[in-house]
């Protein structure tokens, strides 16, 4: 324990007393966290519980405060990310780092090219189709990697990290743009890794898939360590209640709503080849959910009814009315809004102030003649911040600087203000911790209840079956099922739909 | 007590490029301090005064100093001041040396004798009078000389305002459209084809009896030219989406080719005095230009901070994809900011062309990548989403002082230009670091 002495039985992963505070937080305040090899970790934690700072240090990002690491017993100092990398750790981000238009073999060598004037191809080609074979992946090996599905640019990252001859492996969300038998997969290869001595640490909101892949989990909440057991001595309701520090009776709040007439209505809508012929309804409050693997065209659909790409058939109305959508201002006026599913790339302008990002689609009421009434803006957004509990200094503040949830929660501020008839989620909870799902349903029936018409599309199918009146499946850009009894339903049947 | 610290620290990070305009003019403030000759009317009263303080009885006097503008203003002032405190003045010289010869001999012929000479410094100086025999003698009294800096005369800093002016009003322009992410590269081109085209209008019209209704139809002409053609880029980086440094690359080239053509490469100088106004006249003692630019410049801080427009550019700098999902109509404000800069690019060919009293096609020659850099001194990123208006107003006087200052302390012109290209990157080195200091800490610590 306290001499650095290397043993073979040594911890893979030691760290100790970890510190870290930015200014104004204190993101960890002395968290342990400890690896073996051949173990899967789950590391569990609400937005802003210190998970990424953690990573961060790990991977050589941030530098630790206070606190020490070891890795295999010897102590290291993890100075830059070259340093992590050398020193074995391997951290595969949400976003990922591929050059596009690289084939999957020339971003795995990428910086590390073999043969000091010309790349030795056939040499590096090869080796890293041992790797893919090694992991069972099946990758069109010289397709750009633009070209890729997520899954298989995952397994290209994946790939990397074992070319660099990683021990210690990071996954940061890996099944978040994953469907369920791309996740089955990942999983294999995941059991893969583990059976070669690599040990993991494999952050996920979703504890149903923690439950099936991780051997032990450990939990931080406000920057402190709270738990750490194994898998099999803990049961769902407990990780929540770590968590989130309180219980939680219901994942999914309850709702009464009486469902009325129909508000709207999408005829043959159509863009080749992500859409094709999707006709649906949707009534005074009622939550429509959409579900389907990724590439089903629901993203496409939302961004039709919204004037985002332009469609080549079909027509959409609202409260019996044609709308004519050339553009998204065009759905704004109309009285139709998208949340998208990409916060920072498509929901916020990140260098703008909070209040900025508020008043975007809103200036047209918070302006005369073309001038900004500051003082109105500042109180309607005060409004949102009191009302959605949304934590920042002040409304100055970057929405760059704002933490996942409560950037999730910003977003829903600007489109709440708009008062829109038909409101369109596009993956609401993606990132989102248990206790901001629980709020973010709740917003979502307070709208239906105010006879909105909702559509929800989401991959996490406990959410489409906790939270739909009704249920589209699409695949391949069309609608292959309804599920008008939503009590009855399962995962399997939904499966069963969106597959095709 | 919080809130006014973060005020500040905001002020400071906003405009940090002030202090380095306030550290530059004390500088060259120290650098210029020297003894001064005072000139022009108040150095006229005030000799005046001093002839009049020691004077016993009648006085013949004789004032000299040499044929320049302020000279002139010199001698009259002194005339008036001596005269009513009635001194005899027998003559005034207004020229050179040979003049004064001149002026004694006409003297000398009438009987007239000089009792005192009231000359300026420079005039003071000459040493005609000691070949003179009728002056060997006679004493000579110059305005009391004092210590001050060339560099904060009020002559030079209205010079370096008024050459400032152009750029600065460009620049306006270019920051909006540096915000938007974009960049205008034809600004330079724009000005030639105003003056050009301004000028030959007004030449065509009528010439040098031109008007004063043809000289505002060519000024208007001129603008809306710019203006249209700044649409132009504007819809090609809109409806066609190509990317903004070619469209205006080739805008670059077309307006100057244009330019060159309209006017077959040759200078149009047979303009009316009524043109010359805009640009030469003044108003209160300072420049019209520099009226003109402190006027669009409270426009462009108010329009990028308190409108509509002002926020969607900053919108869409910041990420044109989320811009657009909420709504904001983002081809029609990118070609609003073209066109604005295209016609703030005319506006500054009119009232180049109206200051140096012709149409050249060789005018803003280059003038694209001195708005940049003023705009890049100012604090705004290539990136687009940040940036003030009046950062870059900054950043125009801090380029505009250090080649003043450089002027006045006899740098060699190839040295200023080395110089510049420093300032440009020390600008963005400055600023870059300010936003990412991690990348300081990262070299020292790996140095470490």
């Amino acid at each position: 324990m306290n001499s650095a002495t290397p043993t073979a039985d040594a911890p893979l992963l030691e760290m100790q007393g970890i510190q870290k505070s930015f200014p104004g937080v204190h993101a960890l305040s002395g968290v342990d966290l400890v690896l073996q090899k051949g173990e899967v970790l789950a590391l569990l934690g609400e937005n802003g519980a210190g998970k990424s700072t953690l990573i961060k240090i790990l991977a050589g990002a941030h530098r630790a405060d206070r606190g020490m690491m070891r890795i295999s017993g010897d102590p290291v100092t993890l100075a830059s990310p070259a340093a992590a990398i050398s020193a074995g750790v391997g951290v595969i981000y949400q976003e990922f780092n591929l050059v596009p238009g690289l084939s999957s073999w020339e971003n795995i060598f990428l910086g590390r090219e073999e043969g000091s004037l010309f790349v030795r191809r056939t040499a590096e080609r090869k080796r890293a189709s041992e790797i893919f074979e090694q992991i069972g992946a099946r990758i069109p090996i010289d397709a750009p990697c633009g070209q890729l599905s997520i899954a298989q640019q995952q397994m290209v990252e994946i790939a990397k990290a074992l070319s660099q001859e990683v021990r210690i492996m990071v996954m940061d969300e890996p099944s978040a743009a994953l469907t369920p038998q791309e996740v089955d997969k990942l999983f294999a290869v995941i059991n893969r890794l583990r059976d070669r001595g690599i040990g993991i640490i494999y952050i996920s909101h979703r504890l149903d898939e923690i439950a099936r892949i991780a051997d032990r989990v450990m939990v931080l909440r406000d920057g402190k360590y709270v738990a750490d057991r194994l898998i099999s001595d803990v049961t769902r309701s407990t990780m929540i209640e770590w968590m989130v520090g309180r219980t939680i009776d219901d994942e999914f709040p309850k709702r009464s709503v009486s469902i009325g007439d129909t508000r709207l209505q999408l005829k043959k809508l159509r863009r080749e080849p992500s859409v094709r012929d999707v006709t649906l309804e949707i009534a005074r409050g009622e939550i429509i959910g959409v579900t389907g693997l990724v590439g089903a065209g629901r993203t496409e659909l939302a961004r039709l009814v919204f004037g985002a790409d332009p469609m080549e058939g079909g027509e959409v109305w609202l409260d019996g009315r044609r709308l004519k959508l050339h553009s998204p201002g065009d759905a704004i006026r109309a009285g139709i809004c998208l949340l998208t599913e990409d916060r920072k790339h498509q929901g916020l302008v990140l260098g703008l102030s909070a209040s900025a990002n508020f008043a975007l689609p809103n200036l047209a009421m918070l302006s005369t003649l073309g001038w900004v009434r500051h003082r109105q803006e500042r109180d309607r957004f005060r409004h949102y911040v009191d009302t959605l509990k949304i934590r920042l200094s002040s409304p100055d503040q970057l929405a760059g600087h704002l933490s996942g949830g409560n950037q999730q929660k910003l977003v829903l501020s600007k489109w709440l203000e708009q008062n829109s008839e038909v409101i369109i989620f596009d993956e609401p909870t993606r990132g989102v911790d248990v206790g901001g799902k629980y709020e973010i349903y709740t917003l979502m029936n307070e709208l239906a209840r105010q006879g909105k018409a909702i559509m929800m599309i989401s991959s996490e199918l406990p959410e489409v079956l906790g939270m739909s009146d009704r249920i589209i499946v699409m695949h391949e850009g069309r609608i292959t099922g309804t599920v008008d009894n939503v009590g009855d339903a399962t995962q399997e049947t939904l499966m069963d739909l969106a597959v095709g | 007590m919080s809130n006014e610290s973060s005020l500040r620290s905001r002020l400071f990070a906003d405009y940090g490029m002030f202090f380095v305009l306030a550290v530059l003019a004390s500088l060259f403030s120290f650098l210029t301090y020297k003894e001064q000759h005072p000139t022009g009317s108040d150095a006229g009263r005030q000799v005046a005064e001093i002839v009049e303080e020691s004077r016993e009885g009648p006085l013949h006097v004789m004032i000299v100093a040499r044929g320049t503008a302020e000279d002139r203003e010199f001698t009259s002032a002194a005339r008036e001041g001596l005269a009513s405190n009635g001194v005899t003045v027998v003559a005034v010289v207004n020229g050179e040396p040979r003049d004064v010869r001149l002026e004694v001999e006409r003297l000398s012929e009438d009987g007239q004798s000089v009792d005192l000479i009231v000359a300026n410094d420079v005039a003071s100086r000459w040493t005609v009078y000691d070949r003179i025999p009728e002056l060997k003698m006679t004493p000579r009294v110059t305005p009391r000389p004092y210590y001050g800096a060339d560099f904060l005369k009020s002559s030079n800093l209205i010079g370096v305002a008024n050459q400032t002016a152009i750029y600065a009003i460009i620049a306006i322009g270019m920051t909006m459209v540096i915000v938007t992410a974009g960049i205008d590269l034809s600004v330079g081109s724009l000005v030639a084809l105003a003056a050009v085209s301004s000028a030959l209008f007004i030449r065509e019209s009528g010439g040098v009896d031109a008007s004063s209704a043809v000289v505002i139809a060519g000024v208007i002409g001129g603008i809306l030219l710019c203006c249209l053609l700044g649409a132009f880029n504007g819809v090609m980086v809109t409806v066609f989406q190509l990317p903004p440094f070619i469209v205006t690359l080739a805008m670059m080239m077309m307006a100057s080719g244009l330019a060159f053509r309209l006017s077959s490469g040759r200078s149009i100088a047979e303009l009316p005095e009524s043109f010359f106004a805009l640009g030469g006249g003044r108003l209160m003692g300072v420049p019209n230009p520099v009226w003109l630019m402190v006027g669009l410049y409270v426009v462009g801080h108010i329009l990028m901070s308190r409108t509509v427009l002002g926020r969607y550019i900053y919108a869409i700098g910041g990420n044109e994809e989320a811009a657009r999902l909420s709504g904001v109509p983002v081809k029609r404000t990118l070609l609003a900011v073209y066109t604005v800069c295209g016609a703030l690019a005319g506006l500054g060919g009119v009232v180049l062309a109206s200051q140096l009293e012709a149409g050249d096609p060789k005018f803003g020659d280059k003038y694209e990548l001195h708005v940049i850099a003023a705009v890049v001194v100012g604090g705004t990123s290539l990136m687009g989403g940040q940036g003030k208006v009046l950062g870059t107003l900054i950043g125009a006087f801090i380029i505009a002082v250090i080649k003043n200052g450089m002027n006045l302390t006899n740098v060699d012109p190839f040295n200023q230009k080395i110089v510049l290209g420093g300032v440009l990157l020390l600008g963005v080195l400055i600023d870059t670091m300010k936003r990412r200091p991690e990348i300081l800490t990262r070299l020292f610590s790996q140095r470490g």
